[in-house]
């Protein structure tokens, strides 16, 4: 299908886009890669009356580093992301997760902040957010906002952010030495969004675990922080014992919808499968 | 509001200028405005890769961008890589090894594969099938357009 008409300005300003976000409220969209937006306009599940583009906009696309923190602008493409050797060095699991986030041409187009503002919760990218500590940088008229990534995602394709606000940036601790990342994901064909996945980051000292944060794919209405399996795992042995009890411990967190891939029963297995794969890939 | 963006970019090294419909997305714009029917378009939402055209050097989904975003931009399809020959080995090794049944996600194949190659000489027959999986329709096993692209890699690199 053909998207219904709509206006579309490039912006060449932030102040320019509140401008516009100001003017015209619910009727506008903001156009990033458009990767997912495209989409919906082109089925008209959505039908804007203004496209405020702002791929033009200078400063918003770089990823910096002062050794100690990773800045990685909204509008990084996700090849970019994917190429950037800061963030295989410090934010090893973003570009471990990277190659499962759609397919070339779209990594060419689809941004970072993209991807992490439409919040959908099969997607990669808010997920790895959620394990690695990211900040997310609001900005609006009157300032900077910083959200932790643990309280930005409120619900389906919510977030923390405010309709005069957009993202400019994500910003992530370097990993600290000795932790180590895992991700997974089961999709029916390679690129397309995950039935369920995983991505994990901690500690195994001596066969121990600990400060283990494991986030969930695809297995609820949001990317899911699963803290009962984490605390099953710190302080205790890398064993077939432990990984069952984590295993166990994914009904107190996980609370899977049924979806076209399946029943809410289907998925709970998928993630206990993933789990056990996802920590076996941890300790290699 | 005004609906309409008037646009100049490069399609297949020719400068055009045109008023369009802001609504009108890039593989729209090559087909109907260029008459250049070579870029399909399959699905409209990113999931087919039919539609693959190339956007200051990288492919892109032709129906998840504006044609008024490629303002300024260097278009290329499958017409112009066809016409200045730089894929012509992939395209001849699609033919002898018969690389195709219906066809219609060939032209979006043959420009991801020419990506490929150029981001990795020397891929596996996995990096190949991961690559192209973005363009998976559903009429082929693929047997034949890994074959193809392994056999271009291999040449290439002789």
């Amino acid at each position: 299908m053909k998207p219904a008409p709509f206006a579309y300005v490039r912006a060449e300003s932030l102040d320019q886009v509140f401008d516009l976000l100001d003017e015209h409220g619910d009727d506008a969209r903001i156009l990033a890669g458009g990767q997912s937006l495209m989409a919906t306009l082109n089925m008209r599940l959505s039908a804007p009356e203004i496209l405020i583009d702002i791929n033009h906009i200078d400063g918003l696309s770089d990823i910096t580093s002062d050794g100690e923190t990773l800045r990685i602008g909204a509008l990084a493409r996700h090849t970019q992301v994917l190429e950037s050797a800061d963030i295989a060095k410090m934010a090893p699991l973003i570009s471990q997760a990277m190659p499962h986030v759609a397919h070339q041409a779209i990594r060419n187009r689809g941004t970072f902040g993209g991807s992490i503002a439409f919040a959908d919760p099969a997607a990669e990218l808010p997920a790895v957010s959620r394990a690695i500590g990211a900040r997310m940088i609001l900005q609006g008229r009157d300032g900077t906002r910083s959200v932790d990534a643990n309280d930005f995602y409120l619900g389906l394709f919510e977030t923390a952010m405010q309709p005069s606000e957009i993202l400019v940036a994500v910003e992530v601790p370097g990993i600290a030495d000795g932790e180590r990342t895992a991700f997974l994901e089961l999709a029916r064909r390679s690129g397309d969004y995950a039935i369920v996945g995983i991505g994990v980051q901690g500690r195994i000292d001596g066969g121990t675990f600990s400060d283990m944060r494991l986030v969930f794919l695809g297995a609820g209405d949001r990317p899911i922080l699963a803290s009962a399996a984490a605390d099953a795992l710190n302080g205790n042995p890398h064993n077939d014992e432990t990984v069952a009890a984590a295993q166990a411990a994914l009904d107190a967190d996980l609370d899977p919808m049924a979806d076209l891939n399946g029943p809410p029963e289907m998925k709970m297995h998928l993630a206990r499968v993933l789990t056990k794969r996802a920590l076996t890939a941890l300790a290699a | 509001m005004d609906q309409n963006v008037d646009i100049t970019l490069k399609v297949n090294g020719q400068s055009v200028t045109r008023r369009v419909p802001a609504r009108t997305n890039l593989v729209d714009f090559v087909r109907y405005e260029m008459e250049l029917t070579g870029s399909h378009v399959g699905c409209e939402h990113g999931v087919c890769g039919a539609c693959t055209i190339r956007v200051d050097g990288q492919i892109v989904r032709g129906c998840l961008m504006l044609a008024a975003q490629a303002d300024g931009a260097d278009v290329e399809t499958i017409e112009g890589l066809s016409d200045d020959g730089s894929i012509a080995d992939l395209q001849q090794a699609f033919h002898e090894r018969n690389a195709v049944q219906c066809g219609f996600c060939t032209p979006g194949m043959l420009l991801t594969a020419e990506e490929l190659l150029q981001k990795n000489p020397t891929p596996s027959r996995e990096d190949i099938r991961e690559f192209i999986s973005g363009n998976y329709c559903r009429c082929t096993g693929y047997q034949a357009i890994v074959d193809a692209i392994e056999r271009v890699a291999n040449e290439r690199n002789a």
